[in-house]
C-alpha cells in the first residue's frame, strides 16, 4: 500500500516559536496523480512543502516521499525528486542553451528533448540570453532543468506566481505533457483555482495550518453546495447548520455553503430560511474560496468539516 | 466536432464534455460508429487532466451512448436503451418536473412553456421537425 503513494505525512507539525503554522496534517497523495494544494498566504503551504522535501525538520510527526523518510532522503532518493520553488536563481547572462549545459552536469538523468519542448512551449528560443526573458518565460527556464532530470515525483511551490494567462496556459500543458504517462506524480501549491480546476485531479485545502479538504476534484464539488436564504445572518443560528463552511451577507440575503449536504443541513437550512431557501449553482473556485474565507473573517462561521 | 469547456463554470468539466457529446449525436453531427477522440488527445487539446475526460467517457459508455471497439477506442453506440420504459419515462419525468417549476417561477404560461420548448426541440433536432 504504501507503494502506492509518492508522499504520505502522519500527524506533521511545525511550530515558529509558539506558534503552530502546520498542525497535525495527515496526508497521502497517491503514486500518478496531480495534486494541488491551495490556501491562503501564510496558511501554511510553503512550511509543509519544506518539511515534505526534508528542509525543514518537523516539530512532530514524519512524512514519506517514494517510500522513504523526509529527514533521511539519500542523494539517490534526491534524484527521483524534482523541487522548484518561485524566484529560483538563474544567470542572467547566460543563453537557455548555457545554462541547460551548465545545470545538466548536476543530474545523473538528463531528457533533452523534454528540456528543449518545455523552453519551446514558453516561447523561448534557447539562444536567448536570460536576462532579456520575460518574467512569465523565466518560469519556463527554472521548470525545464527540473523536468528534463526526469523525476518521478515533482513538487512545486506556487510555479503559476505572477504568470501571465499564455505563461499560465504554456505551464498547464507542460505539466499535463510530463505526466502523460501515468507514472509521474505532481504536487503543486496554487492560487490560481482556474488552473487548478483544468490540470489536477485532486486537491487539498489548508486553512490556519490545518487540512480542511484533501479529496479528487470531482468528489468535492459533489461535496460542496451553495444556498441563498432571505434573512439577514444570524451567527447563532448559521452555527445550528451542519457541515457549515462559510455564510456570507449579500443584501438582505445570507449565501450559507455547505459540505455533505443531506437531510439534517436541509432541515437545519428550512428552520433558518424557511421557504425562501434556494440552492445556488457553485463554481469549483467559489467552493475552494468558501474555505479560504473562513479564516479572513473575524466573526467566522467556522465549520470543522472536511470535505 | 470541437468540444470547448471552460474552468470556473458552475458545471464541473467533465459534465461539459459530456453533455456536449451528448448534444452532438441529438443534433447529428456524430452519427452511429463515429469514434470520438482518444482520452489523451482531447484532453491534450483541452490542455486538462485526462482522467476528466475520462470519467466523462465512462459516464457516456455506462449510459449506452459510447461503447468501446478494440482498436477504435470510444465510438457512438447505435442506439439501444439500456433503461426500461418506465425507467426513462421516470427520468424524463424528473427533469421535466424541475423545468416546469422553474418556468412557472419564471411568470410563463403553459402555452409559452409549450411553445418554446418546440422551438428550442426544433433547433436542436433540425432533422425531426415533424415531432
Amino acid at each position: 500500500m504504501l507503494n502506492d503513494l509518492a508522499i504520505s505525512a502522519q500527524g506533521l507539525t511545525r511550530y515558529f516559536g509558539n506558534r503552530p503554522v502546520v498542525e497535525h496534517l495527515d496526508l497521502s497523495v497517491p503514486r500518478g496523480s496531480i495534486t494541488g494544494l491551495l490556501g491562503l498566504n501564510g496558511a501554511g503551504k510553503t512550511t509543509t512543502l519544506r518539511m515534505l522535501m526534508g528542509f525543514l525538520t518537523p516539530s512532530r510527526g514524519e512524512s514519506q516521499l517514494l517510500g522513504k523518510d523526509s529527514q533521511l532522503l539519500t542523494a539517490e532518493d534526491r534524484a527521483r525528486i524534482g523541487y522548484t520553488v518561485e524566484g529560483h536563481f538563474l544567470y542572467g547572462w547566460m543563453t537557455v542553451r548555457q545554462s541547460e549545459k551548465f545545470q545538466r552536469e548536476t543530474f545523473p538523468r538528463w531528457n533533452g528533448s523534454m528540456f528543449e519542448s518545455t523552453v519551446r512551449r514558453f516561447g523561448i528560443d534557447p539562444a536567448q540570453k536570460i536576462r532579456v526573458l520575460s518574467r512569465g518565460q523565466r518560469a519556463g527556464v527554472s521548470l525545464a532543468p527540473t523536468l528534463a532530470a526526469e523525476p518521478e515525483l515533482l513538487v512545486l511551490d506556487d510555479p503559476a506566481m505572477g504568470l501571465d494567462p499564455v505563461s499560465r496556459g504554456a505551464l498547464n500543458v507542460t505539466l499535463l505533457d510530463f505526466c502523460n504517462n501515468g507514472l509521474r506524480t505532481i504536487l503543486l501549491s496554487s492560487h490560481s483555482l482556474d488552473d487548478v480546476e483544468r490540470v489536477t485531479d485532486r486537491v487539498l485545502v489548508m486553512v490556519h495550518g490545518r487540512l480542511v479538504v484533501n479529496t479528487t476534484v470531482d468528489d468535492f464539488r459533489n461535496r460542496v453546495s451553495s444556498w441563498s436564504l432571505e434573512v439577514p445572518p444570524a451567527t447563532r443560528a448559521m452555527h445550528s447548520i451542519p457541515g457549515l463552511i462559510f455564510a456570507k451577507q449579500i443584501g438582505e440575503r445570507t449565501v450559507v455553503t455547505v459540505a455533505d449536504y443531506d437531510e439534517e443541513t436541509e432541515a437545519a437550512l428550512m428552520r433558518v430560511g424557511g421557504h425562501s431557501t434556494e440552492r445556488l449553482p457553485i463554481t469549483f473556485g467559489e467552493a475552494v474560496t468558501a474555505y479560504l474565507s473562513q479564516s479572513r473573517e473575524s466573526d467566522s462561521f467556522f465549520a470543522n468539516t472536511g470535505a | 466536432m470541437q468540444i470547448h469547456i471552460s474552468a470556473g463554470s458552475p458545471q464541473s468539466i467533465y459534465r461539459q464534455i459530456a453533455d456536449q457529446i451528448r448534444q452532438a449525436i441529438v443534433s447529428g453531427k456524430l452519427n452511429v460508429g463515429d469514434a470520438v477522440p482518444s482520452v489523451r488527445q482531447l484532453a491534450k487539446e483541452l490542455a486538462i487532466n485526462p482522467n476528466t475526460v475520462a470519467k466523462a467517457y465512462s459516464e457516456l459508455t455506462r449510459d449506452g451512448i459510447l461503447e468501446g471497439q478494440s482498436g477504435r477506442g470510444c465510438v457512438v453506440a447505435s442506439r439501444k436503451n439500456v433503461y426500461t420504459k418506465t425507467e426513462r419515462l421516470r427520468r424524463l419525468d424528473l427533469v421535466l418536473d424541475s423545468l416546469v417549476s422553474e418556468a412557472l417561477t419564471l411568470g410563463f404560461s403553459c402555452e409559452e412553456i409549450t411553445e418554446r420548448l418546440t422551438k428550442r426541440l426544433e433547433k436542436l433536432i433540425p432533422e425531426q421537425k415533424t415531432c
